[in-house]
This record gives structure tokens, C-alpha cells and sequence, in this order.
């Protein structure tokens, strides 16, 4: 019982005494609590399942918003140029007005597309990457779904990203979208293996693949100041150089955001879209790029764990997104960083050097654990170095020897002669 | 090569640094705040065409005597001109109507290069946004006439080069020595007061 | 009923996920998620390439659909259909949808356990299969060499529509 604590109705519990602290950690489950107490029995089930699901897609709808502008905004400011500014206080409203503008503008349909197909592909696209927003562990207790797969979900649900890409790209009948949607498939498939090795190690080591279990394998701090997140071994820090490499090629975020390469194919597999259906697919990116970033938190970063021990009375929701925020910010700084690669770099890049880096990434993970039991001193800098250098050194050989074997000079194309 | 991702480090610094110093100091800043802040346009940029008049009558005043060498010329032909006619039908050295469709209008200054009496030049307005776009685009003879000193305001070089040629001719007209003039300048073309 | 190719296979994928729904609601999570990414997201894409990358345009679209197709596809929709009734009225409680409560449910780390342990040559033998496909698929698609002599095969060009397969064999005979 806090003193110095207010009174607050926990759920239908009743009433009690609770500290600032308690409030915001459990504030949101009170008030679902509260709301689905209203409902005929009935219902309940129903309103325990909707609750959770409008509130991630409330949340990350806005989200959505905030972040396009975000990033309009650094973006400018990475090319010495404001931004948006205009609209609302400092342009932080824009997004409502390309909202309104995406809204209202004529929806256009190729007279020789598919109708039915162009006009599930946007939705195709969408559900999936939302459902998987689902298992993320957003604080402490607030999780809208944990199966006990739920690394697993992500990847099932993401992978019907690809057939929505497909659909988009034949059903427009334009050559460019087919294009696009060639390229946006075979780069789905060669990142989608970096991704869930990068993955699997996270999930070899924390002997889970529930998202919640994982966070809470990486609860607690070594000598009492640094948090034993996964980043901070060896293992976790190339894993999460490799998993964010392969993120952003899956997100399709520059600088492999070929398939929708405005100099070359036009728009990839959304050139035949316009209004509403186009922000859809816009959404859908935004989404996916939201959903592989909190992937990316729950698995490297601590998930919701505070850095500090003294830092977790702020709600652990809190620091979920403040490192998701780092997340975009990241993302956003490096579209606005690297240019955008060719298309033989990219899949180079991807089975050449990650793939194999993050097979070798699952060996040093097992390494480290296995050096677990040395006792002497120093033992812990010896063995953090040793894996360092395991993963370190044939990644910059490897790169090496790869760059002096590609050989500059003129491209042959096989098949257009 | 020296180390391992360097080059990518110095690309996050650089762009870091834009964020950031954006932030700081405005001055970084290549765009400017456009309809509070505006750019002085270059003396020789040019948008589309407008017609000179002297004196304070825009529409005695034009210098443009309709002879539709400019017309002619206009490679999307783009300018429409009528002469005007006296009370006896016969043409006069003036347009009656004279319109120029700025939306087809390639800002290719030919229409300036070719004409004899220095009548059309080429003005700087670039804020064309009109709520008709066919209508609200084809100037007409009014919207066309711009007096001489704006013409000096916007291309000062220039304008002394043309004011200076028209005060000679003038001069020359009056004291009547053209067919002298004409003799020591054979086939020049020479743009005068005409005939 | 669908004429074209392509819907037909987008059809399966979308069976092919109600069949990793059923899965799921079987209390089988880990099986249903793998059915979902093997044949939503790489199954899948496979086939409609196949189809893309299929030359014959007669194959991709029938234009008119006779009684006789009708009937089979009528006839083999009422004996899946019998199949999976017979078969749903034999069987009693698979735990409902409750899913995970019920049914004959295996944990991922059981699973593992038995691919590795029980079943691990089975394992072993599908895996090993499967590398040498990707093998044979990688030197398929590696860049052959262009013999100095056959420089000359360009004038030669393979007729229209067999182009690619002519070229990719006389460039691996040469
Ligand atoms: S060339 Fe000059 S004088 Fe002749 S019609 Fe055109 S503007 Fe008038
Ligand atoms: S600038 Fe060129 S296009 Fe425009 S009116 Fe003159 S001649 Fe015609």
C-alpha cells in the first residue's frame, strides 16, 4: 500500500490504494478489465479479443501518421531543408492532410487489370503484416496475443507478403508492376533467410519461441548496471546488425527498396494504384517496418526491460517504444544515408554474405554458451572477445574477398542478346 | 581500402551532421519559405512572353505592329494575332487581338529573337496558377502589355542595348537621313522604324 | 469455376492456408505456422513463377469450359466432400476449437526432439534430398562460359518461343 498513491479502480477488482508506478504499469489492462465488464457474459470472450486488437492498430494507425511525417521531416533535414511545415504545429498534422488528400483522390483502374485481384492485393498486403503486430510483447502485460509459436506466427503471417506482391504486380497488367513485383518476391525470399537466422539464433539461445518468454530471458543486469540483453554478447550484436541488414530488404526500405524503384520501374508493384488503395500498400510498408523493428526490440533489444534498474518505474510500455522510435529513427537515417543498391548487389549481398554470416552467427551463439562454464578471472572479457573475433573476423574477410572477386567491369547480360 | 565500413561511418556522420547543424543553423538551409520568402529571379531567366508599350496608353502604346513574324516563328504556335484595320478596311500597324496560350508557350524566346521592333520580351512572373486552366491561361493583349520601365526593371542590360538602338533610330528618322542610313547598310536587315 | 491459371493457383494458396487454419485450430501451432510458410510463402510463389515463366499461352487460360469439365470438377468436389464427412462423422472430439487444450498436442520442443532423436534419419535423408536440389538448382543457374568459338552463334538465333531452352542447352554443349 502506497502512501503517497492514488485511488484507482483496478479492473472490477475494486477499489484500492495504488502507487503512480503500478498505475501506468497496469493502467491499460484495468481498463480493458473495466470496459469488458460491462458485457453480458456472452460477449466477453469476443471484447477481450477485439479490445487488444483495436488498440495495437489504433496505436500504430497512429503511429502510421506520425511516422511518415517523422520521417519526411528528418529526411529534409538530412538534405538541409526543413521538412513539412506547414500543416498543423511545426507540420506534425500533415499526415491528416495526406490522409484527406489520399482519400478523396479518383481510384484508378487499368481497364485490362484484374479487377478482383487488384483490388485484394492491397488487403492481402495489409492483414497479414497487422496480425503480426499481434504477438509483439508491448510492456510487462501487454501483449495481444502469445502463442506458444509466436515467432514462428510472425514469419507464417509475413510470408503471405509475398503473394500479396504477386497479386499486385500480375494484376495490374503493366509490365512494370510484374517487374516490380518480380523483384520485390525474389527479395522478399533471399532476405526472408538472414532474417529468420538471425532469428533463430535469439530463439536457440532463449530455448523459446514465444516473443514473451524471449523478452523475459533478457530480464536482470550483469554486476547490477548492464541489462543482459541480447546485444550485449557477441552473438546478439551481429545478430542484430544482420537482422536489421535483412529488416529493411524486407521491409522493403531503402537502400533495397528496389522493388519499387521510382527511376527505373516506376513505382514496382504499386505503379497501377492511386487513392485509397495505394495508401493501403503505404500502410502496409509502414506496418512492416513498425512490426520487423519491434521484432528487432523484442529479440536484441530487451523488449520492454528498462536499461537501468532504477529506470523501471517508468512503464515498461515506455521503453518498448522509445526503442522502437530508435528503430524508425534508424531506418530513417539510413534511407537518407546509402544509396539504393542493384538489383545483382542486393541478392549478392544477401546469399553471399549474410546468409552465410548468419549461419556462423548460430555456431558462435552456440560457442558462447558452451564457454559458459570458464571460471577464471577475466574469463567473461576472454570469452566475449573470442566470439567477437569468431563472427567479426570472417565477416570482414569474407566481405573482402568478395569484393575483390566481383571484378569491375562491364555487365553481360546473358539473356537479352 | 582501408577499414571495414569507414566509408559508410563517414556517410552517417555527414548526413548526422546535416540533422543536426539543420537545426542549428538555418543557414544550412537550400530551400527558402516560398510564399513569405521569395528568391530574386535571375536577370536572364525568363517564363513567358509580354508585349512592350511606350508612353502611358497600354494599348496605343504597343510597340507590336502586327506583322506576325513572331506568329510565324512560334515553333509550338502558341500566338495568335489579328491586325487591326482602320475605318477603311485596310490593315493597321497594331494588333487587334493578340493572344499567347502560356500553357502550350515553351519559353524558347524565339518569338523575342525574331522580332524586328523589340515589342515582345520575355517576362520573369512564374506563379501562373489559374483556377481555369484553358482560359485562365490564354492571355490576351491587356493581360500581354507591360510598360517599357518594366521591361527595364526586369532585364536592366538589355533594355539599356534596346532603348539605346530605338532613341538612334528615332533620331535618325527624324533628321532624315534613312535612305543614307540605309545605303551604308546594305541588306543588314537592320530593324528600323519601317518604311 | 476459374479459368485462368494463375487464380487457380492463387485459389490453392488460400486452401493451402485454411488447411494451416485447421492445423492451428487442431492444437498442432507449430505444424499449421511451417504449413504457412512453406506453401503460402515459397510454395506458392514457386508455382505462379512456373506459370509466368510458362511459354505456351494455350496452357494459361481456357477459354471455354465444356459439361464435361463441369461434371469432374463437380464429381471430385462431392467425394472430397463425402471423404471429409465420412471421415468428420467417424471421429469424435478432436477438443474443439478450443484447439490447444484438447487435442493431441505436441510441444515445438517435442517435436524437435523427435525430428532429432526418433526420426532423425528420415530427417536427415529429407534435408540431404533437399541440398542436393539446391545444389543441382545453383549450377542450373550458374553463369556458363561462353566458348571463344561460339562467338559466331549469335547469327544462329534460336527460333521465337523456345529461345531460352535452345540457348541454355547449346551453351552447356558447347
Ligand atoms: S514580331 Fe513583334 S511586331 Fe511582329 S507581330 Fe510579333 S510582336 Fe508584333
Ligand atoms: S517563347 Fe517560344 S513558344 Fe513561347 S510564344 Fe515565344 S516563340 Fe512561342
Amino acid at each position: 500500500m502506497n502512501m503517497e498513491g492514488i485511488l484507482a479502480l483496478t479492473g472490477w477488482g475494486g477499489l484500492r490504494w495504488v502507487g503512480p508506478v503500478e498505475l501506468f504499469e497496469r493502467g491499460p489492462v484495468w481498463l480493458r478489465d473495466w470496459a469488458v465488464g460491462w458485457l453480458p457474459e456472452g460477449a466477453k470472450v469476443w471484447a477481450e479479443g477485439l479490445i487488444p486488437a483495436v488498440a495495437v492498430l489504433a496505436v500504430f494507425g497512429l503511429l502510421f501518421g506520425l511516422a511518415t511525417v517523422a520521417e519526411r521531416k528528418l529526411l529534409g533535414r538530412i538534405q538541409n531543408r526543413p521538412g513539412p511545415n506547414r500543416v498543423g504545429p511545426y507540420g506534425w498534422l500533415q499526415f491528416a492532410a495526406d490522409g484527406v488528400k489520399m482519400l478523396t483522390k479518383e481510384d484508378v483502374v487499368p481497364r485490362s487489370a484484374d479487377r478482383v485481384l487488384h483490388f485484394l492485393a492491397p488487403i492481402v498486403m495489409l492483414a497479414p503484416v497487422a496480425l503480426s503486430l499481434a504477438v509483439i510483447p508491448y510492456g510487462r502485460d501487454l501483449v495481444a496475443a502469445d502463442p506458444r509459436c509466436g515467432l514462428l506466427f510472425f514469419f507464417a503471417v509475413g510470408s503471405a507478403a509475398e503473394v500479396a506482391a504477386f497479386m499486385a504486380g500480375w494484376s495490374s497488367r503493366n509490365k512494370y508492376s510484374l517487374l516490380g513485383a518480380m523483384r520485390a518476391i525474389a527479395q522478399m525470399i533471399s532476405y526472408e533467410l538472414p532474417l529468420v537466422l538471425s532469428a533463430l539464433t535469439v530463439v536457440m539461445m532463449a530455448g523459446s519461441l514465444s516473443l514473451v518468454e524471449i523478452v523475459e530471458a533478457q530480464s536482470g543486469y550483469w554486476w547490477g548496471v548492464i541489462p543482459r540483453w541480447h546485444v550485449m554478447t557477441p552473438w546478439g550484436l551481429a545478430g542484430l546488425l544482420l537482422f536489421m541488414a535483412a529488416a529493411a530488404a524486407a521491409s522493403n526500405r531503402a537502400p533495397f527498396d528496389l522493388p519499387e524503384g521510382e527511376s527505373e520501374i516506376i513505382g514496382g508493384f504499386m505503379t497501377e494504384y492511386s487513392g485509397f488503395k495505394y495508401a493501403i500498400f503505404f500502410m502496409g510498408e509502414y506496418f512492416g517496418m513498425f512490426a520487423v523493428s519491434g521484432l528487432a526490440v523484442t529479440l536484441f533489444l530487451g523488449g520492454w526491460q528498462a536499461p537501468l534498474a532504477v529506470l523501471e518505474a517508468a512503464p515498461s510500455y515506455g521503453w518498448f517504444f522509445l526503442k522502437l522510435g530508435v528503430m524508425i529513427a534508424w531506418f530513417i537515417w539510413v534511407r537518407g544515408t546509402l544509396p539504393r543498391l542493384r538489383v545483382d548487389h542486393l541478392l549478392n549481398f544477401g546469399w553471399k554474405y549474410l546468409l552465410p554470416l548468419g549461419a556462423l552467427n548460430l555456431l558462435v551463439a552456440m560457442v558462447w554458451r558452451g564457454l559458459g562454464g570458464w571460471a577464471f578471472p577475466g574469463a567473461g572479457a576472454v570469452r566475449w572477445l573470442a566470439c567477437l573475433a569468431m563472427i567479426g573476423l570472417p565477416a570482414i574477410l569474407w566481405g573482402r574477398l568478395l569484393m575483390r572477386s566481383r571484378g569491375w567491369g562491364p555487365r553481360v547480360y546473358r539473356y537479352a542478346s | 581500402m582501408s577499414v571495414e565500413g569507414a566509408g559508410l561511418i563517414r556517410g552517417f556522420i555527414e548526413t548526422g551532421r546535416n540533422l543536426v547543424g539543420s537545426y542549428v543553423d538555418p543557414r544550412r538551409w537550400v530551400t527558402v519559405q516560398y510564399p513569405e520568402e521569395r528568391r530574386a529571379t535571375p536577370e536572364n531567366s525568363r517564363v513567358y512572353p509580354f508585349l512592350v508599350y511606350d508612353g502611358a496608353d497600354p494599348e496605343e502604346g504597343l510597340r507590336c505592329v502586327s506583322c506576325k513574324i513572331c506568329e510565324k516563328e512560334c515553333p509550338p504556335q502558341c500566338i495568335y494575332i489579328v491586325p487591326a484595320q482602320d475605318e477603311r478596311g485596310r490593315p493597321r500597324k497594331h494588333p487587334a487581338i493578340f493572344d499567347i496560350d502560356i500553357s502550350v508557350c515553351m519559353s524558347c524566346q524565339i518569338c523575342v529573337e525574331v522580332c524586328p521592333f523589340d515589342s515582345i520580351k520575355m517576362d520573369q512572373a512564374y506563379a501562373w496558377d489559374r483556377e481555369d486552366r484553358f482560359g485562365g491561361l490564354l492571355l490576351h493583349k491587356a493581360d500581354l502589355a507591360r510598360p517599357n520601365r518594366y521591361y527595364r526593371e526586369l532585364h536592366p542590360a538589355e533594355a539599356r542595348v534596346v532603348d539605346e538602338h530605338l532613341a538612334r533610330e528615332r533620331e535618325l528618322r527624324e533628321s532624315g537621313v534613312r535612305a543614307a542610313v540605309r545605303a551604308s547598310l546594305p541588306g543588314s536587315g537592320e530593324p528600323g522604324g519601317g518604311t | 469455376m476459374l479459368r485462368r491459371l494463375v487464380h487457380c493457383a492463387l485459389c490453392w494458396t488460400l486452401s493451402m492456408a485454411g488447411v494451416a487454419g485447421l492445423y492451428i485450430l487442431a492444437g498442432a501451432e507449430f505444424l499449421g505456422l511451417a504449413q504457412l510458410i512453406v506453401y503460402v510463402g515459397a510454395v506458392a510463389i514457386l508455382i505462379v513463377f512456373a506459370i509466368l515463366l510458362t511459354q505456351r499461352r494455350e496452357l494459361l487460360s481456357i477459354e471455354r469450359l465444356t459439361a464435361g469439365s463441369w461434371v469432374t470438377g463437380v464429381a471430385v468436389a462431392g467425394l472430397v466432400a463425402g471423404c471429409l464427412w465420412i471421415g468428420l462423422a467417424y471421429t469424435r472430439g478432436l477438443g474443439g476449437a478450443g484447439g490447444a487444450s484438447g487435442g493431441p498436442a505436441l510441444e515445438t520442443r517435442e517435436l524437435g526432439e523427435l525430428l532429432m532423436g526418433r526420426y532423425v534419419v528420415a530427417f536427415e535423408v529429407a534435408g540431404l534430398v533437399l541440398t542436393v536440389a539446391l545444389i543441382g538448382a545453383v549450377i542450373l543457374a550458374l553463369p556458363f562460359e561462353q566458348p571463344r568459338e561460339a562467338s559466331g552463334r549469335r547469327a544462329d538465333r534460336p527460333a521465337a518461343g523456345e529461345g531460352w531452352d535452345a540457348r541454355r542447352q547449346g551453351g552447356q554443349g558447347a
